[in-house]
């Protein structure tokens, strides 16, 4: 019987490790497929790269080789190095676009959440006039009439994730402002200042942190999308979306200019999607919440 | 329920008149100037200044915001300067198909993702339900266009079953219109099964959890009825939920969608006319679908309350 109890008390202790232990090989290899393309992305211009621009004509949709390791496109640019500095743009405006909207969306959701009152009417209804719009269209409308180029593509689509931070974080301030730590800080005398960045601040950041995440996955998307259909970043800058279009032109002779590129986009918009998905399980205290 | 309808309505309003004072700002705030696009390489000083004037341009901006929303209301979104069609013309040409395309989807997708979340939460935990959920997590991760490639790839290049471009109208040949749709219709599905299938087999497995089944259970009632008929109906709530989530990407989707496939729908309308720059159909395109997505939001509103009794009274 001993024996029995004591296996029994070691599972229990060995609980609380389950919890790390859930994050699998996955995680990790979606971890380091992200660090990977973080590396190659910052790192681009001191590889040992062919140009991403020049040209070669004789060399048109060229097969793998050593001189190209993943062959040429359709104007015999080499698509090793394409592919890389596609990798920059969608990291630039993957992660750049996501930071405005948790700054001012977090921002503006601490703050409605905690004040409450006009303020917060008068956000929440701002933020349901920007969602009354179907996302894309709004994006395309506004791109159209500002001109293609890769910083308003970064702020469009900032602007655009405002909402949703803002929702997280108005959720999450609104439930921790009735808990005791806070009410007791505002009994000992403290500033809202300081409620909002020493108590709140902590608790709210890890929310949108992981919605952060999949945030990222969301803009990788847009602007692959935007890019694909040529009205993302202007040419002749590499980017994901762009260069699957192009490759949709000669799906017939060469599929692999269009498939390397989608590879790597699945790739990186899965590993954003499983790192923020396991984030926001460890998050989120409900069991089994999707 | 009259009042309910009504307290929507009352919001409906502002909503609406935010999202036309978005629209025209966004046309007209930004730099880009209709007189000049218009004119193009005919844009003397006295040209533009001379079209401004006709165009009611030089005008203060609220001024034009009135007179803009004024012929609005009357039905008057302005007419091409490349074509010469009207908004509504255009609009209503391209609406059907785009419509055609997005129920043909969200009927894909259903028919992939309902019997699949009902097979996952029945055996939910065991090695399929495990498989499918990592598979539509994956399938998440897939974006509308890429599937699309893929899609043309197989079924048009390598097993040239389908064609991958082109439309004939319904009515002209039903047989032909269905096979330039199935493709388009199965891309957009399969980027809409997964959250289908994710949301409602979560709901499935709470409400297999609950008494009413164990008591269908113990009167010895057949797994499948248990499932299809006592378990598939309370979340029916969840099934209009992600309808209405979905419709705002359904319509994004269609964008793409339309462009790759070279379906003459709203979506290609609206890129075709970013692209030769036909600011007026843009403005009003955007508008139309802006205020028919709030529509739609506005009658999903009201279904929950029609099938769940507590929003309507105010309790949930």
């Amino acid at each position: 019987m001993a024996t029995l109890e004591l296996t029994l008390d070691e599972e229990i202790l060995a609980q609380p490790l389950k919890r790390g232990r859930r994050l699998g090989p996955l995680f990790w290899a979606a971890i380091g497929w992200v660090v990977l393309v973080f590396a190659v992305a910052i790192f681009a211009d001191f590889l040992p790269l062919p140009s991403s621009t020049d040209m070669d004509m004789l060399e048109r949709r060229a097969p793998f080789s050593a001189a190209h390791w993943l062959g040429t496109d359709g104007l015999g640019r080499d698509e090793l190095a394409r592919l890389i500095y596609g990798a920059r743009i969608s990291l630039i405006v993957g992660l750049c676009a996501p930071i405005i909207g948790l700054t001012i969306g977090g921002a503006l959701g601490m703050l409605s959440g905690y004040f409450r009152g006009r303020f917060e009417t008068l956000v929440v209804g701002s933020m349901d006039v920007l969602l009354a719009f179907p996302p894309l269209i709004l994006v395309l409308a506004i791109i159209a009439f500002l001109g293609q180029s890769i910083f308003n593509l970064t702020i469009i689509l900032g602007v655009l994730s405002v909402p949703a931070s803002m929702r997280v974080a108005r959720a999450a301030t609104l439930t921790l402002s009735r808990r005791e730590f806070v009410i007791a800080a505002q009994a000992l005398g403290a500033s809202h200042a300081r409620i909002l960045l020493r108590e709140l601040l902590p608790n709210v950041i890890l929310p949108l942190f992981a919605f952060f995440l999949l945030g990222v996955a969301v803009i990788i998307v847009v602007e692959g999308a935007l890019s694909f259909l040529g009205l993302g970043v202007p040419p002749p800058i590499s980017s994901w979306g762009s260069m699957i279009g192009e490759g949709r032109e000669s799906l017939d002779i060469a599929p692999r200019l269009a498939f390397l590129p989608a590879a790597a986009m699945f790739l990186t918009v899965l590993s954003f999607n499983l790192v923020g998905d396991a984030l926001r399980a460890l998050t989120d205290p409900r069991q089994g919440a999707l | 329920m009259a009042f309910f309808v009504a307290r929507r309505l009352l919001y409906l309003l502002p909503v609406l008149i935010a999202v036309s004072l978005l629209t025209f700002s966004i046309s007209s705030l930004l730099p880009g100037d209709l007189a000049y696009t218009i004119l193009a390489d005919q844009a003397t000083p006295e040209n533009l200044a001379a079209l401004r004037r006709d165009m009611g341009l030089d005008q203060p901006i609220w001024w034009r915001y009135f007179s803009w929303l004024g012929h609005v209301l009357q039905g008057d979104f302005g007419r091409s300067f490349r074509t010469g069609q009207t908004v509504l013309q255009a609009v209503s040409e391209r609406l059907p198909v785009s419509i055609e395309l997005m129920l043909l989807a969200e009927f894909g997708a259903l028919a992939i993702g309902v019997p699949l979340a009902i097979v996952c939460a029945a055996r939910s935990g065991g090695p399929f339900d495990r498989f499918m959920t990592g598979t539509a997590f994956a399938m998440l991760s897939v974006p509308t266009f890429l599937s699309a490639i893929l899609l043309i790839y197989f079924f048009a290049v390598e097993l040239r079953w389908l064609p991958a471009t082109g439309y004939v109208p319904f009515a002209e040949d039903p047989v032909g219109n269905l096979r330039f749709m199935v493709l388009p219709a199965m891309t957009l599905a399969l980027a809409e099964w997964p959250g289908i299938m994710r949301i409602l087999r979560s709901d499935m497995i709470a409400t297999l959890q609950e008494d009413y089944i164990a008591l269908a259970k113990a009167k010895g009632l057949t797994p499948a009825r248990i499932l299809f008929v006592h378990a598939l109906k309370p979340s029916s709530l969840t099934l209009v939920t992600i309808t209405g989530i979905n419709i705002g990407r359904l319509i994004g989707g269609a964008l793409i969608v339309e462009t790759v496939f070279a379906l003459p729908g709203i979506g290609r309308l609206l890129v075709g006319s970013i692209a030769t720059r036909d600011l007026i159909i843009l403005q009003g395109v955007v508008l139309l679908v802006a205020a028919g997505f709030v529509i739609m939001n506005f009658i999903v509103d009201l279904l929950y309350a029609v099938l769940d009794p507590r929003i309507r009274h105010g309790h949930a």
